[in-house]
């Protein structure tokens, strides 16, 4: 049950970061790996407001600098034409020298006796279960994720970052301006894994200078273990299926480790492999299919060929 | 309505590959005109809206749309009062968006507030209004993506999408070449219509010479990045197909020669000898 309720939050908080991803992997279709930089921005700041005593003001602060920092790989990609994945691989590089400042030059901290969102809430219902109170914060905060991104989709500036994703041709033959679509679709993604970072880092209670390393791939992972239960189709749709994912992607993890399944450190090696083999699966239902058209043409020319061995034996016999 | 002065564009300057695809070309165009414009294969005619959409930049001369200079204008910026429509229907609309959003991309582009609904009841109904009067039966689709549309219909929807806008200009790049006969002929039935009730200024592309003398109301032929024929009116009514080809040969590569001869010979600027 612990293990259930933990992988609940878990998911749910993540699902924060999934998200973020969906909405450049599957509405912009241009996979951003920003991703790992600003998730660690996101703890960074959130645990470092939070010692100050500031959790809320973190949690904001985490999600306005996530979406700064998107902007900035945004504007990489477009003004500067830079290539979109070195375009991410770039701000997550210069990331990690802005973490470490916010971190005061340390690898992690810890919020050891300081207030959080979590604690704040759990006393503010001091009869109804901790684990319970969590819960219900993760979910709030993840909904609300949900409801804004929905709506923001189906406003006229959502429907343009769809186009964008979906037909560059037609949205640059428009009034529409790509770039700033663009920019503001990848700001809004790492808004959310800043936020999820924020979340997650009051959550665990510490913040660490490689606790973003992977997250990208996680989040990957999350949104297409989701789109085997609900596709995605509609934006709409794809948004619960990330969300659900994620949550069905923490428990895969927690099952596989009380089973002794693998080792913790495998963790982030099976999840490359659950991406690599999502990814593939297409590719390799092509090959068996061609494959299998192949034996049948074979197996027929066999048949054939026997057949007509069997006539000319026939005609010999006559 | 729209006036273009001598606009120049070379591709690949300073290579072995250099290419004059505009060659000083200068056309005035009138409110409610509807030019056909013929040419051989890279003749420059895709060039030349590529340069009024704002694809590239001009070497030289303006472009004036409207009273406003648009020489400099950014393409999305221009795209507010230029419908244009591709010869590929896959380009013209966004396939994993449904038929009314879709629509409402191209619709409510002039309104501001960008965090209004991208489509609303009013605009909903409006859409199905306009979608009836293609007769294409899309009026019943409007929730269905666009990707599962036949090439003819994500045309027609293309075509609603570059003029719901009620743009100062419509450009049609051989619009209907990659449609099957029946649906080329439907398609350009709905243009005429849709031109002729808002009353548009056109320009289209096509590589069927029948068909650009039988529709629009003026005519011209572009060769090596310049016009050498441009015929309206009446020259245009009594004008056939052979005497346009017989036109061509004569005017092609001879007008050019004889430029050059002249150009050398006189020494007189370039620009005096427009055709
Ligand atoms: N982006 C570009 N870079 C280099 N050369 C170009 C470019 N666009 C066009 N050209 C060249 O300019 C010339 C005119 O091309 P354009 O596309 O305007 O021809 P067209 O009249 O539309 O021909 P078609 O009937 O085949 O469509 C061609 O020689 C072409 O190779
Ligand atoms: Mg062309």
């Amino acid at each position: 049950m612990t293990l259930f309720i933990g992988s609940l939050h878990l998911g749910l908080i993540y699902g924060l970061m999934a998200l973020g991803i969906s909405i450049t992997f599957r509405i912009l279709k241009t996979p951003d790996l920003t991703t790992d930089g600003s998730f660690t921005l996101g703890t960074a700041i959130s645990a470092s407001l939070a010692i100050l005593g500031m959790p809320g003001y973190g949690i904001l602060f985490a999600i306005l600098c996530g979406g700064l920092a998107g902007a900035v790989t945004g504007l990489l990609q477009t003004k500067l034409n830079i290539h979109p994945i070195l375009s991410g691989i770039l701000t997550m590089s210069g990331l990690y020298s802005v973490n470490l400042y916010i971190l005061g030059a340390r690898s992690n901290v810890s919020l050891l006796g300081s207030e959080h969102l979590f604690s704040q809430a759990a006393a503010l219902f001091p009869h109804i279960n901790r684990n319970f109170v969590r819960l219900w914060v993760a979910f709030l905060l993840c909904a609300a994720c949900f409801s804004v991104l929905t709506w923001f989709f189906r406003t006229h500036l959502g429907l343009c970052i769809r186009a964008t994703g979906d037909n560059d041709d037609m949205v640059r033959a428009s009034s529409i301006d790509v770039d700033r679509m663009r920019i503001i679709a990848v700001a809004l993604s790492n808004a959310c894994v800043g936020f999820s970072g924020a979340v997650a880092a009051q959550y665990q209670g510490f913040a660490d200078i490689g606790g973003g390393v992977g997250m990208m791939v996680v989040g990957l992972a999350s949104v297409i273990i989701g789109e085997m239960f609900f596709g995605h189709r509609s934006v709409t749709l794809g948004f619960l299926s990330a969300v659900c994912g994620s949550v069905v992607y923490r428990l895969i993890i927690a099952l596989a480790l009380k089973s002794d399944f693998f080792p913790a450190y495998a963790l982030k090696l099976v999840s490359a492999l659950i991406v690599v083999t999502a990814l593939s699966l297409p590719a390799v239902r092509d090959r068996l299919r061609v494959f299998g058209l192949k034996r049948e043409a074979l197996r027929r020319k066999t048949l054939n060929q026997e057949a007509l061995g069997e006539g000319e034996l026939r005609a010999d016999d006559r | 309505m729209l006036t273009i002065d001598k606009a120049q564009k070379t591709f690949q300057r300073g290579t072995p590959g250099e290419r004059i695809a505009l060659d000083r070309l200068s056309l005035n165009l009138k409110r409610g005109e509807f030019l056909t414009i013929i040419g051989s294969n890279g003749a420059g005619k895709s060039t030349l809206f590529n340069a009024i959409t704002g694809a590239f930049l001009l070497d030289g001369g303006s472009i004036v749309l409207a009273g406003t200079d648009i020489t400099w204008m950014p393409p999305h910026k221009r795209a507010f009062t230029i419908g244009y429509l591709f010869q590929d229907p896959m380009k013209g609309t966004a396939p994993g968006m449904s038929v009314e959003e879709n629509l409402a991309l191209a619709y409510s582009r002039r309104k501001a507030w960008p965090l209004r609904i991208g489509v609303s009841k009013k605009d909903s109904a409006l859409f199905r209004e306009r979608l009836a009067r293609l007769d294409m039966g899309l009026e019943d689709r409007v929730k269905t993506k666009v990707g599962l549309l036949s090439g003819g219909q994500r045309q027609a929807l293309a075509l609603l999408m570059s003029t719901v806008g009620e743009p100062h200009l419509l450009l049609l790049d051989e619009h209907t070449a990659a449609l099957d006969p029946a649906a080329a002929e439907r398609i350009m039935r709905v243009t005429c219509g849709v031109i002729e009730n808002q009353r548009l200024t056109a320009m289209m592309i096509t590589h069927n010479i029948q068909q650009a003398l039988h529709f629009g109301s003026r005519t011209i032929m572009l060769e090596e990045g310049r016009i050498i024929v441009d015929i309206a009116g009446e020259e245009r009514k009594k004008m056939t197909v052979p005497r346009l080809l017989e036109l061509y040969s004569r005017r092609s590569r001879k007008e050019l020669d004889n430029d050059r001869i002249l150009l050398e010979g006189s020494g007189v600027p370039p620009s005096e000898f427009e055709v």
